[in-house]
């Protein structure tokens, strides 16, 4: 069980990471006036059959070899299903994959959001190689990271050389408090 | 707030810079595992704490790179140190207090924390 919606987020990406996406779309949205939070992760990777999409939320099915089960995509539904909320996952095989999340914003049973900082600054600086473009938004508040921009900007992808590693956490960090963290 | 202004600037910063990190050059490397296990154990902060001491400390021969489930769930958070000679070194149950301790003891000076390993922690 994951203690924070925002490590669900980074567990989730991972398979989209492992699907060899090249562009990976984050959306965390909080909405105080339908009270929900949504959170949706797109992914342009290799995608799932329909017999994968149907068996992905029962934890003991995994594509992976070393062991015969697989709990990130049951944790992440199990922590939206129990706020009240609701889980789904489309799928096409060459096209990509789209999970939703939605909690009940005020139900207690809904974890905090947690540090989402560290979870896009992980993944972006971790997986250079792979385009990310994450939404933030709190009410009518909102902000954007794509590193499309910071790649044309910097001539390059490195996203891992201390100064802009620094820069992305900074950006990160500032925008966040900015848009305000109603999610916690 | 942070501003696309700031990454140019760094950028031109960058340009006057010869790069003196390759791949090649990382005679190091810190390997956390990053699957479900890893991140419901606490392995995020760990590899947080990891990047952030490599550059803070300037250790241009050291990557710190990510990994999957390598099988050992029960001793999550789990970090690997390959050094250049292929020699590998499993840290089990790891936290970010230790990552100091790991960096000053074994990638700096090249002795094992020997408290923090799988073998140590199979016989306790």
């Amino acid at each position: 069980m994951m203690t924070e919606i925002s490590l669900n987020i980074l567990d989730v990406a991972q398979n989209s990471v492992r699907a060899e996406a090249t562009l990976i779309e984050i959306s965390v949205a909080a909405d105080t006036v339908q009270d929900r939070l949504t959170v949706v992760i797109k992914d342009n990777g290799c995608g799932m059959s329909e017999e994968q999409v149907r068996n992905v939320t029962d934890p003991f099915f995994t594509t992976r070899t070393t062991r015969r089960i697989g709990l990130g995509i049951p944790f992440f539904k199990q922590s939206a299903e129990i706020t009240g909320g609701s889980f789904t996952i489309k799928s096409e095989l060459g096209v990509g994959t789209v999970t939703e999340a939605v909690y009940v914003l005020s139900s207690i049973d809904r974890m905090p959001l947690g540090d989402m900082t560290q979870t896009i600054h992980s993944l972006v600086t971790m997986n250079t190689h792979i385009d990310f473009l994450y939404t933030y938004s709190a009410d009518d508040k909102s902000f954007v990271l794509d590193t499309r921009e910071f790649r044309e900007i910097l001539g390059s992808g490195d996203f891992d050389v201390p100064e802009v590693s620094a820069f992305i956490k900074d950006f990160l960090k500032e925008n966040h408090a900015e848009v305000s963290d109603l999610a916690e | 707030m942070k501003s696309l202004e700031e990454l140019k600037a760094i950028r031109e910063k960058m340009k006057g810079q010869v790069d003196i990190r390759d791949e090649a050059s990382d005679a190091i490397r810190v390997v956390v595992g990053m699957a479900t296990c890893g991140i419901a154990a606490g392995a995020r902060p760990v590899l947080t704490a990891f990047s952030d001491a490599v550059q803070e400390r300037d250790l241009a021969n050291v990557a710190v790179v990510q990994t999957g489930c390598v099988g050992l769930c029960q001793y999550e958070p789990i970090v690997e140190v390959y050094k250049a000679d292929g020699e590998k070194t499993t840290y089990v149950k790891v936290t970010p207090e230790m990552v100091n301790e790991i960096i000053d003891q074994h990638i700096i000076k090249g002795n094992v924390v020997t408290k923090y390993t799988i073998e140590t922690a199979k016989l306790g």
